[in-house]
């Protein structure tokens, strides 16, 4: 037993890089257990881009595709419905898209790349239920407007670029998904030129 | 503030002073070799199989129909899935290496003698419940060696007579190995064993910390305080709880306290222990096809024998035993007593000298007998049974138990060396 | 006393090893590398022409093959992926299970994983030890697995294997010697360039039975690192405390 004063300088040097290489290693032991919460392969390919094909819409028509589990519509709007999308501009909550709920390009009047084909995620941005297409009786909910979509659960009203009208629960206009066309007939849901 | 709020604590949980009593102010004898570092080493074990056993219970399905695949997908779809896995399957393995060579400690220094007993026989108890937890984990991932290892396993318990029948057709729930098998294994895995698990842990420490810990020498750090100066005694230099100096009626020898200098050291032997079990887990997760088995990557076939099974590694001295014995009940029965002997050892030795550097020649060569019986019956117990391998066993088996039975004549009236006064 | 135990212990084990024994038939080595990626390419081509009709790989996905050997997904799906519908899908066939398993006696094994059950070594030598035998259904039978309700499908590529004899003189005595599997030269590769071929296979089957391998090679070099200057200065901490015991 050696009864030579201790080195505090040393001890203490030598205490602190130990506690901070230990902590980076306990921080890096638990780098696996935080990752493997991340979505899985599995969760990833079913979430993976989908291709709608557009080749047979009718003008008016709506089709729905899944997306990562969520119902993603495809509108082929008439010319008609173009033109209420500036009649209505007075009643929405948010008419220039202010908020981050769509691509860059999809920031414009009618919410979509191509002015006719509207695509957007068919859930209600207020608790989650997906609206009802309403194509022709949908002044029953807006007076003077034909076409809109209408949530049932608490009887939010979207126009037809999914913008939200003032005065319902829904607080943000309808989700955009990223998209892309391939040709004239054929749209990728989920990806763009950005991540493709 | 701090201090306030801490005395608010102490006044209503003691906090503070269970952390002195267990760890700041506990008197360890100051000459643990490296044979005292398995006891830290299985409570790092330990934690890691809960904390990586939770992750996988996360994404694995526990069904005949999706078990199998479910493992594939943690290997292969799981961000860092692949991770997980080998460190619970390596761990398992690491178990059982810490394990048994805690054991050997135990045996080599008589940590089992009076007054240290029931810690002993908390230890086997926890060794038992370590043996069920593997058995059911092994046959969590539905591959062939954990569906006809289970099989074999399970059928033991059939040669009881009377019962043996129903008593397995009970544990397995069905004619056969089955999802209905899977799922209470399952969740007895998962929930309760380790419970019981985590419980005599603890016991088992609280008892230690009881007696106090053993130490190479197997002389006791506490004496009585007659008063007289103890020289060079470097336990002066230190305060310890007074819960062990029993209010100046004991005095303390050659005994540091736990912090800082036990778990100084103890990190050295972590981080010592975490590069072999790392290198294990990143470049031979199989572990030489010991602690994963070739056949379980093949999904569990009811119809179809793989051409060798043996239980995994750490089961096999128990399995040679069993085997090496030509009658089916009396291979279980000894299988059983080989394990129960250990846990009788604080009364079949009944030498008052603890540890074997003080003691006979000839129990430092039963020791030796035991060990390599033990190795020898590990091996055999890999290998297919064939006639000269079944006579080894037997013999192996004969000195496995010859070590208990020589123990118990000689340890009486043992010749052994003059003990020390002090610790070396 | 410990020196002793554990040399004793040591000689137990390294014998019990030797006891252990190997195999009754003699491996070839696989010759394989897993980080090229191009003999992994090869692999996955021969796997999906030649193995893919019957056997499947149920626990890999066509998106991971892709990945991990470099392949951008789209020309993965027009070279390889013959039957998939989506990049993520697992490598499977449309052959109906239960016919199959009339045809051979067996269903085909599933070969995610084969090279873990079986090991690369005995999938080397394994396809390259059939040989003709008119008395098998499929005309062909296997050194490292006799009997084996396996068709040859490498055939076109290797040629016919037989058996060869040759009259050799043994102790002055002439007899008929066995030399080996030759192939009567009727197919598309030689010798060297089947053997490579094989390995190339084999090499993808050892890939897919582990896909984390590579990563799991790679991150442990740096944990060891790690833990190596974790482990001094553990030690140096411990050396500086127990001054105070010494």
């Amino acid at each position: 037993m050696s009864n030579a004063p201790v080195d505090h300088g040393r001890r203490r040097f030598l205490t602190i890089a130990t506690s901070v290489v230990g902590g980076v290693g306990a921080v890096g032991a638990a780098v696996p257990f935080i990752a493997s919460w991340n979505p899985s392969e599995k969760a990833k390919q079913a979430g993976a881009a989908v291709t709608a094909n557009i080749g047979k819409l009718e003008p008016g028509q709506l089709i729905r595709v899944e997306w990562r589990g969520k119902p993603v519509w495809v509108v082929k709007r008439t010319p008609e419905m173009l033109e209420t999308l500036t009649k209505v501009e007075g009643q929405l909550r948010d008419p220039a898209s202010e908020e981050e709920q769509q691509p860059a390009y999809a920031k414009n009047q009618h919410r979509s790349k191509k002015p006719e084909i509207f695509v957007a995620v068919g859930i209600c941005t207020h608790l989650g239920c997906s609206p009802t297409y309403k194509m022709s009786d949908f002044d029953a909910h807006v007076e003077g407007i034909a076409s809109g979509f209408f949530c049932p659960c608490h009887g939010s009203t979207y126009d037809m670029a999914g913008r939200v009208f003032s005065g319902v629960p829904a607080p943000k206009n309808l989700m955009i998904p990223p998209y892309m066309f391939i040709d004239d007939t054929t749209v990728i849901i989920g990806a763009d030129e950005g991540t493709a | 503030m701090f201090k306030n709020f801490m005395n608010w604590i102490e006044y209503r949980m003691p906090f503070m002073e269970k952390m002195n009593l267990h760890v700041m102010q506990y008197p360890a004898p100051k000459n643990f070799n490296f044979w005292y570092f398995f006891g830290s080493l299985a409570m790092l074990v330990l934690v890691n199989q809960i904390l990586t056993g939770i992750w996988l219970t996360m994404n694995f399905e526990p069904s005949a129909e999706r078990a199998f695949a479910s493992v594939e997908y943690i290997m292969r779809d799981v961000d860092y899935g692949w991770l997980l896995r080998y460190m619970h399957s390596t761990g398992a393995s690491a178990f059982f290496v810490v394990v048994y060579l805690h054991m050997l400690r135990g045996m080599m220094y008589g940590s089992y003698q009076k007054p240290r007993e029931l810690l002993w026989i908390f230890g086997m108890l926890i060794f038992l419940v370590l043996m069920a937890e593997a058995f059911m984990g092994y046959l969590l991932p539905w591959g062939q060696m954990s569906f006809w290892g289970a099989q074999v396993i399970i059928s033991i318990f059939g040669v009881i007579p009377g019962i043996g029948d129903d008593l397995t057709l009970w544990i397995r729930g069905d004619y056969v190995i089955s999802g209905a098998t899977l799922n209470r294994f399952f969740a007895l895995h998962v929930i309760a064993l380790p419970l019981v698990l985590v419980i005599l842990v603890f016991l088992h420490i609280i008892a230690l910390h009881e007696v106090g810990s053993n130490n190479p020498d197997g002389i006791d750090v506490k004496r009585p305080n007659d008063g007289t100066k103890i020289d060079n005694n470097v336990s002066d230099k230190f305060t310890f709880h007074e819960y062990f100096t029993k209010g100046g009626k004991k005095i303390i020898v050659d005994a540091i306290p736990f912090h800082p200098y036990y778990t100084v050291k103890d990190i050295v032997g972590v981080v010592g222990f975490l590069l072999v079990f790392c290198a294990v887990i990143f470049f031979a997760p199989e572990g030489g096809g010991f602690f994963l088995e070739p056949p379980n990557f093949e999904p569990a076939n009811p119809m179809k024998t793989p051409d060798h099974i043996a239980p995994v590694w750490y089961f096999t001295p128990f399995y040679a035993i069993l085997r090496a014995v030509p009658d089916q009940l009396f291979g279980a029965i000894f299988m059983f007593l080989a394990i129960i002997f250990l846990a009788l050892l604080p009364w079949l030795d009944r030498c008052p000298v603890r540890s074997v550097r003080y003691r006979s020649t000839f129990h430092k060569w039963n020791l030796v007998n035991f060990c390599v019986s033990f190795v020898v019956l590990g091996v055999l117990g890999v290998l297919p049974a064939t006639p000269t391998y079944t006579l080894i066993a037997q013999i192996a088996s004969f000195t496995y138990f010859a070590f208990f039975g020589l123990l118990w004549l000689y340890s009486k009236n043992e010749k052994t060396k003059p003990l020390p006064v002090r610790l070396s | 006393m410990l020196k002793q135990l554990l040399s004793v212990l040591a000689l137990v084990a390294s014998s019990a090893a030797l006891a252990a024994g190997g195999p009754a038939v003699h491996l070839d080595k696989a010759p394989i590398d897993l980080h090229d990626k191009e003999s992994l390419q090869r692999g996955a081509k021969m796997f999906q022409n030649y193995c893919l009709g019957c056997h499947q790989m149920e626990y890999q996905r066509y998106s991971r093959t892709f990945r991990d050997l470099g392949i951008p997904d789209e020309v993965g799906m027009q070279e390889l992926a013959f039957t998939a519908n989506k990049v993520g899908d697992y490598i499977k066939n449309a052959a109906p299970k239960a016919d199959l398993a009339k045809w051979f006696g067996a269903p085909p094994p599933d070969l995610t994983n084969v090279a873990r059950v079986r090991g690369p070594d005995w999938l080397y030598t394994y396809l390259r030890s059939f040989y003709a035998d008119p008395t098998r259904p499929f005309g062909v039978n296997n050194d490292v697995f006799p009997l084996v309700g396996m068709p040859h499908v490498l055939q076109e590529l290797q040629g016919v294997p037989y058996k060869k004899h040759e009259t050799r003189l043994v102790d002055g005595v002439s007899q008929e010697v066995y030399v080996g599997i030759v192939t009567d030269g009727s197919g598309e590769l030689s010798t060297e360039e089947y053997d490579r071929a094989v390995a190339d296979l084999v090499n993808y089957l050892e890939y897919t039975g582990e896909p984390s391998k590579l990563e799991s090679h790679s991150l442990g070099i740096k944990v060891m690192i790690f833990l190596l200057i974790f482990f001094v200065l553990a030690f140096l901490l411990k050396k500086e405390y127990w001054k105070d015991v010494h």
